[in-house]
This record gives C-alpha cells, sequence and structure tokens, in this order.
C-alpha cells in the first residue's frame, strides 16, 4: 500500500491549475495600476457598451469591452481582484485564528468550555447570514473594514464546528492519552499533539473561507453595501452588468467568471494542499 | 472437479507491483480450505479477487478464476455479479461495521433474497426467521426488528453467517471472522460455522491468521507468503510435518498455553531471508519470461 | 511496604451511560469496575487476562491515573494517587509509564520516531537526550537511523518497539502495557515478547500486561489477575492458573483457546 500513498503526495494537476490561477490574480492585483490599460474610473460615454475584441465593432482597446459608462471591464476587474483578495486574505485568517481557537478549546478540553462556546455557536447559526452581514454593515457603515468584520462575525461558527469535531476525535486517540502519560500539560498537548494534526483540516478550511470571503464581499457589493458605488468590485459589476445584460452581456460574464474561478480555485487549493501536507496515509 | 479453480492468479498494484504471484488454489465443493500467512501476505486478496472486490489500485493481470465452470474473467460484469451472486457469499470480518447501523436487521438479511435472487419478500422473511434459528438466536423474530447496535458483537457475526448461508450458495468465503471477537465467542462461532458448512456441504475459504483455528475447522491449507503459495496441504498432515520452512516455523512461533515455558520463538531471521530470496527469484523469472 | 509498587483497595470505578441519559439529569452510571483489591509487589510481572467488557483496560488506564477511580484506593510506592490532581501527579508520571496497544495511534503520525522517544525526556528536565534516545533504540533492538523516521513507515513491530523504547527512555519503575501484540503476526509477537521479558529483567522493571489471550502471558507472566465483567475472579501465580484453574470462566477461557493441534478435542 505503500505505493498509493507516494502516489497521493504528487502535487497533482489541480493543485497546478488552483494554484496557477490564484497566482496570476495575486500579481494581477499587484500590479493593477500598471497593468491596467485604463483608469478603472475613467468614464467614456462615446465608448459605452463596447463589446469584446473578437466581436464586430469592437474597440481593440477595450479587450474585454466597455461597460454602459464607457469603462474598461478590464481594468476593473483588475483592480476588483485588489479589493477581493486583501478582503479573502485578512478576513479568511481572522476568521480562521478565532474559529480555530475556540474549536480547539472546544474540542479538547471539552466540559464547560465546551458547554459555552458549543451554544454560543448554535445561536450564532440561528441567524441568517446574509441579513446578519446586511444589519452590521447598516450599522458599522460600508467601507472594507466593515466587509471584513462582517465576514469574521458571521462565519466563525464554521471552523469552531469543524475543528471543535476534528479536535474531539484526535484526543481520543492513544498519542494524545501517552503525553498525558508522561506529563504533559494539558495546553502543551494540545499545541504539540492536537494542533499538527488538525493543521491540514484548517488550511483546507482557511482556503475554503478565502473563496467565501469573495462572495460575500460580492455579494454585499451587488446590494450596494460594500465599498463606494463606484469603486470597481466585481459584486458591483455584476449588479450592473444584469442590468444591461441583453444589450452588453460581456458586463456581466466578464467579473461572474473571474469570481468563480477564484472560490473554486480556493477550494481546491485548500483540498489540493491538505492531501499534498499530510504526511499519513488516508 | 473443482468448484472454485483458481490458476496462476497474478494480482497487481497499479500494474505493476504484485500483490499476488500466480496463486493456484483448488476447493472442491463442500471442502473447507484454510488460507493462511501473515498481514501482507494477500490472503486475503484471494478472496476479494473472486469476489471482485479488489480495491481500485489492484487489479488482476494474469491467471484465470474457474468458478464452477465458468471462467469468471471472460463473463461480462454484469453476468460476473450475477453468478457470485447466486453462488458466493462472504462471512466478512467485522461484524460491527458489515451490518448497516441506521436499518433493521431483517431487512438486511431478506434484501439479497428479494433484490438479487427474486424471491418474494413473504417467502425471504420465512427464510430470514428460519436460517436465525439455525445459527441459535433465540427470539429471532424480535431480532429481525432489531437495529445492529442493539446486539451483541457475537449475535451480529451469527446474523452476518444466517445471511451468507441464506442463498444456499455454493461458497463461502469467511474473511478472517472471529479476529474481532473475544475467544470464548470465536469457539461458539467456529463451531456454529463447522455446523452450518457441514449441514448444507457449503465449500469454505477460510481466510485466517490463526494456525489454532486452522487446525479446529479446515481441510485442506494454502500457506501464503508475500502473494505466493509456499504449501498447498492437508490440514493433517502440515500439523504432522509442516513441508516448507517457512510454515514450519510459523508454527513453532504460534504459541502454545499447555507449553510451560511458554513457546516463543520467533520466525527465524534466516527462514524469512530464505523466503524472501525465493520470492525475489520467482520476480526474476517472471521478468525473463516476460 | 516498600516492596510493593501497587497496593489497590476496593477499586471502583463507573462511566456515565449517555445512551441512556433522560433529557434532564444525570446519566445512570455503568459500573465498570466493581471492587477490585490486588497487590502488586516490585519486580512482578503480573498478567491481567479478560474478555471484551472485563474492565481489564479500564483498570491499566485507572493504574497509572489517565482516569480516576470513583471510589477505593491506589497506592503507588506508599502514596495514595486515587485523587490526585494532574498537577501532583505529573512529577510522579516519569515513574509509571505505558505502552499501547495499536502502536500506530499513539505515536503521533506527525512526529519522527527520534521527537517521540525525545519528547517525554525533554518534558520531565532531562539531561543527555540523545543519548538516552540512541540508547533506547538499541535496547529495543531498532537501528539508531530510524530516529528520523515517521511512524508510518515503519513495520507493526517496529512500531511497537518504538512505543516500548518511549516507555523505557524515562527509566520508570512500572510499565502498563496494554495488549501490546494484539495486533503484531505471530512472527513479529514472539519477538516483541521476548524482548520484553529481557527489558524486565535486565532493568528490573515491574510490569503490569493486559491481554484477552492467556497463551501469549505464560511465560513472561508470574501471576495472573482474571477479571470477568469487572470482577476478579482468580487472582493465582501463573503455574498453578494453568495447572488448575479454579474459577469456572478461568475454565471457560482456557478451553476456548484453539491450539494449533487438529487432536486437540474442543467441546
Amino acid at each position: 500500500m505503500r505505493d498509493t500513498r507516494a502516489h497521493s503526495r504528487k502535487p497533482g494537476l489541480r493543485l497546478w491549475l488552483s494554484g496557477g490561477w490564484i497566482t496570476i490574480l495575486v500579481l494581477a492585483a499587484l500590479l493593477a495600476p500598471w497593468i491596467s490599460p485604463h483608469d478603472p474610473l475613467a468614464q467614456d460615454l462615446f465608448a459605452g457598451r463596447m463589446p469584446p475584441f473578437w466581436q464586430a465593432g469592437a474597440d481593440p482597446n477595450y479587450w474585454l469591452g466597455t461597460d454602459s459608462l464607457g469603462r474598461d471591464v478590464l481594468s476593473r476587474i483588475l483592480h476588483g481582484a485588489r479589493l477581493a483578495l486583501t478582503v479573502a486574505l485578512i478576513a479568511g485568517v481572522l476568521t480562521c485564528l478565532i474559529g480555530a481557537i475556540l474549536g480547539l478549546i472546544a474540542g479538547y478540553y471539552g466540559g464547560w468550555a465546551d458547554l459555552v462556546i458549543s451554544r454560543l455557536v448554535d445561536i450564532w447559526m440561528a441567524f441568517p447570514p446574509v441579513l446578519f452581514a446586511i444589519l452590521l454593515i447598516a450599522v458599522l457603515g460600508t467601507g472594507m473594514t466593515s466587509i471584513i468584520i462582517a465576514i469574521v462575525v458571521i462565519d466563525w461558527t464554521r471552523f469552531a464546528r469543524v475543528i471543535r469535531a476534528e479536535a474531539m476525535s484526535q484526543s481520543k486517540m492513544d498519542y494524545v492519552a501517552s503525553a498525558q502519560v508522561v506529563g504533559r500539560s494539558r495546553f502543551g498537548t494540545a499545541l504539540t499533539e492536537i494542533l499538527p494534526n488538525v493543521l491540514p483540516t484548517i488550511v483546507a478550511l482557511l482556503t475554503l473561507e478565502m473563496g467565501i470571503a469573495v462572495i460575500v464581499e460580492a455579494i454585499l457589493s451587488f446590494v450596494n453595501l460594500s465599498i463606494s458605488t463606484d469603486a470597481p468590485t466585481w459584486g458591483g459589476m455584476i449588479a450592473e452588468g444584469r442590468t444591461s445584460v441583453h444589450q452588453a452581456w460581456w458586463v456581466l460574464v466578464f467579473p461572474l467568471v473571474a469570481l468563480f474561478f477564484t472560490v473554486l480555485s480556493f477550494s481546491q487549493l485548500g483540498e489540493g494542499l491538505k492531501d499534498h501536507f499530510d504526511p499519513v496515509l488516508r | 472437479m473443482s468448484f472454485l479453480s483458481i490458476q496462476d492468479l497474478t494480482v497487481r498494484l497499479r500494474g505493476k507491483t504484485p500483490i499476488l504471484r500466480r496463486v493456484s488454489i483448488d476447493v472442491a465443493a463442500g471442502e473447507v480450505r484454510a488460507l493462511v500467512g501473515e498481514s501482507g501476505a494477500g490472503k486475503s486478496m484471494i478472496g476479494k479477487s473472486v469476489l471482485g472486490t479488489l480495491p481500485q489500485a489492484l487489479g488482476i493481470t494474469g491467471g484465470r478464476i474457474i468458478l464452477d465452470g465458468e471462467d469468471l474473467e471472460q463473463l461480462s460484469p454484469r453476468a460476473r455479479r450475477q453468478r457470485i451472486g447466486a453462488k458466493v457469499a462472504l462471512i466478512p470480518q467485522d461484524p460491527l461495521t458489515a451490518l448497516n447501523p441506521s436499518r433493521r436487521v431483517g431487512p438486511q438479511i431478506t434484501n439479497r433474497l428479494v433484490d438479487i435472487l427474486g424471491w418474494s419478500r413473504k417467502a425471504a422473511e420465512a427464510r430470514a426467521l428460519e436460517l436465525l434459528n439455525e445459527v441459535h438466536i433465540p427470539d429471532p423474530a424480535r431480532v429481525m426488528r432489531a437495529y445492529p447496535h442493539e446486539l451483541s458483537g457475537g449475535m451480529r457475526q451469527r446474523i452476518l453467517i444466517a445471511s451468507a448461508f441464506a442463498a444456499e450458495p455454493k461458497l463461502i468465503i469467511a474473511d478472517e471472522p472471529t479476529t474481532a471477537l473475544d475467544v470464548t465467542v470465536q469457539k461458539q462461532i467456529l463451531r456454529l460455522i463447522a455446523e452450518m458448512q457441514q449441514r448444507h456441504g457449503t465449500a469454505l475459504l477460510f481466510v485466517t491468521h490463526d494456525l489454532g483455528v486452522v487446525s479446529k475447522v479446515c481441510q485442506t491449507m494454502s500457506v501464503l507468503y508475500s502473494g505466493m503459495v509456499v504449501e498447498d496441504t492437508k490440514v493433517r498432515d502440515f500439523f504432522a510435518s509442516p513441508g516448507h520452512p517457512y510454515s514450519a516455523a510459523l508454527l513453532v512461533a504460534t504459541p502454545k498455553y499447555t507449553d510451560p515455558d511458554g513457546s516463543l520463538t520467533p520466525v527465524p531471521e534466516a527462514v524469512i531471508r530464505a523466503v524472501e530470496e525465493e520470492v525475489a527469484a520467482f520476480d526474476r523469472r517472471q521478468e525473463g519470461a516476460a | 511496604m516498600s516492596d510493593v509498587i501497587y497496593d489497590v483497595k476496593d477499586l471502583r470505578l463507573s462511566f456515565p451511560d449517555m445512551s441512556r441519559k433522560p433529557i434532564l439529569g444525570p446519566a445512570p452510571r455503568i459500573e465498570i469496575l466493581k471492587g477490585l483489591t490486588f497487590q502488586i509487589p516490585k519486580g512482578e510481572v503480573l498478567g491481567i487476562v479478560g474478555g471484551s467488557g472485563s474492565g481489564k483496560s479500564t483498570l491499566g488506564r485507572a493504574l497509572i491515573r489517565l482516569i480516576e477511580p470513583d471510589s477505593g484506593q491506589i497506592d503507588f510506592e506508599g502514596t495514595d494517587i486515587t485523587h490526585m490532581g494532574e498537577e501532583d501527579l505529573r512529577p510522579l508520571r516519569r515513574r509509571f509509564q505505558m505502552i499501547f496497544q495499536d502502536p500506530l495511534s499513539s505515536l503521533n503520525p506527525r512526529r519522527r520516531v527520534g521527537g517521540i522517544i525525545a519528547g517525554p525526556l525533554r518534558l520531565q528536565g532531562l539531561e543527555g537526550i540523545d543519548a538516552r534516545v540512541k540508547e533506547a533504540l538499541d535496547m529495543v533492538g531498532l537501528p539508531r537511523a530510524f530516529a528520523s523516521r515517521y511512524p508510518h513507515e515503519l513495520s507493526g513491530g517496529q512500531r511497537q518497539r518504538v512505543g516500548i523504547a518511549r516507555a523505557i527512555a524515562l527509566r520508570p519503575d512500572f510499565i502498563l502495557a496494554d495488549e501490546i501484540v494484539s495486533g503484531l503476526d505471530v512472527s513479529s509477537q514472539a519477538q516483541v515478547l521476548n524482548l520484553l521479558e529481557d527489558l524486565v529483567r535486565e532493568l528490573g522493571l515491574t510490569l503490569a500486561f493486559i491481554s484477552h489471550d492467556l497463551s501469549v502471558i505464560r511465560r513472561l507472566c508470574s501471576r495472573i489477575l482474571v477479571l470477568y465483567q469487572g470482577e476478579i475472579v482468580e487472582n493465582a501465580a501463573t503455574a498453578d492458573l494453568f495447572a488448575t484453574p479454579t474459577a469456572p470462566y478461568t475454565q471457560e477461557l482456557l478451553s476456548a483457546i484453539p491450539l494449533p493441534d487438529p487432536d486437540q478435542v474442543w467441546v
């Protein structure tokens, strides 16, 4: 069976594809001000609703066409990636930290800690998430910080749940008992024995959460609760494209495709990394 | 004429690493044959090859499996499944996971009869009751309605035995059927398997690592090492004088509580090395031939 | 009393039965150990035998205080450890160690063998850790190069040797071995048992050896405790137990073992 293990350790196509897309996206986001062919905010009402380059009547200056205000779709997508990735990274990591720590405490320490955290999670999850987010933004005001806070506040429960279950099953393993036999403290055991074994799950969840953060940001932009309406966001573009989908499908489709591949890549990246970095046969 | 004849069966991992090396085994109608070996010897893989339940990474790359005169590998997957369903049954190793925990016991016995063999539900239920009686389960009607977790391990293994015999198969493959059980329960289950086997005249392929168990229930045996049959003999002959140094060492290593000094003799390194060399020489011959 | 390592009196232990817990109020408790009394003298190898549900593993884990008993008393070298807190137990832990049944699950899959053996030593603040790890590997007959391997790269017998090395590296007074050969092939079974026998002699260990199989413990153990449903049904010297088992359950247990002999009458 040893060969099975060696085989599954190969990075594999999906890790390359998803990692490749994310890398391109990160580069695009970092370099957006320099590589964008146009100012994402510059309007040119005479060049409104130009189709992408391969269609009749296209302007070769606007590769992916323009929206109804004559703004360059490609440039807006590139700039939109900045916001999407910033939110994904910060919100993802914060959610992960809070959720994983609480989950680890609940799952490993059990008892009162578990009771309190689990009930809190239950209550938390009873709120409809999107409504909750909208309410939060309404209170906090729009802006990137608010979006990030909203995502963290809503989604830490996902981590807490999964990590709690994982930590619980790990804490029943004999190597945890053996750490106790040699006199390791509870906290030491959690850190050196449990954490490394739930890490692959945490990584997988983290990337998944980054994908979700991108979606939530898009949803909030879609309902106009993200940052200023002018700023290029994928959700904002999708919302706008929706209104003119019969006249100019590209305004809707291109940001949608970018969003789709980004979310897909994040989840695939997580699964791929989990398999790749797990030394244990599953 | 053998009921099951396995000829030169070769199974490989991803078409490369051999797991079974030209294994040939015959089981006559009503014969009880043991497949003995240590972990990794490939003894379970033989049963899985017959049943068509090999893990995905493994594939049959050579040899034939002839069941009741038909070469299974020549049949369409559908026809193969149908033949196996009608003629072969399995008693699995772990009674705790072999029954679906969320379904009652009764349907788990009768479904096979109804779905695969086309019995009427009434007939199947009557048969199930009759079988539960046969495996000495008290109050079978109540057990039919019970969920697996309400029953003990020994009870569950009895149910699996009843279920295996339900369709009157000609061959039963028992894969370490008592390894998960207490020794006192093991005794009851082994006696039950022997009793059922005799009553129904079923051939039995008994996979085990325990030579003590072999000596109690089997007539013939094949000893495996690293996917190779190193000895094929009658059980009585084996215990009188094992024919291969490896199987002889295995017999010596098996603890006997009746021995005052406790007989803790490991299989000597030299014996392992010799049998490893035998396997390597076999592989070299195979490569030379290819 | 210095020649007695463990003095156990009327030990009782129960677990809550969550499957029969009422909606409100505490779950009913299942008695696992029903008042056990016995001693383990220094240097003795005690076999603890029983079927599943006999409470043998629970007893073992209570002895090294992985679980806390309900009542009764466990004295370890004169110290009452029955209800001792984890903090107070920590300095004592070095003196009683455990070897687990399933080496794969008791060895952290993400740590190398060297780290697994060194961990407890470091924790107890011992000096010369590298040398101690090497010595422990030598003693259990594993090549020193194995220190850099992961558990899943080893065979079952080798893993169990790592488990033994981890336990003896601390030089404990007492070791609990819980079904440590039941997952092994007969060839490695004998090797591990022989190794344990040698170590007991060389290190002057006191050992409790839990097993469901009477045939593997005859050579190793000087005294055998037979448990049945949480009670001691027989406590006898090994030779006596095999010659004239007195408890009906012991007799049943012995007669149920299939000897590798086709002529054994097995009724």
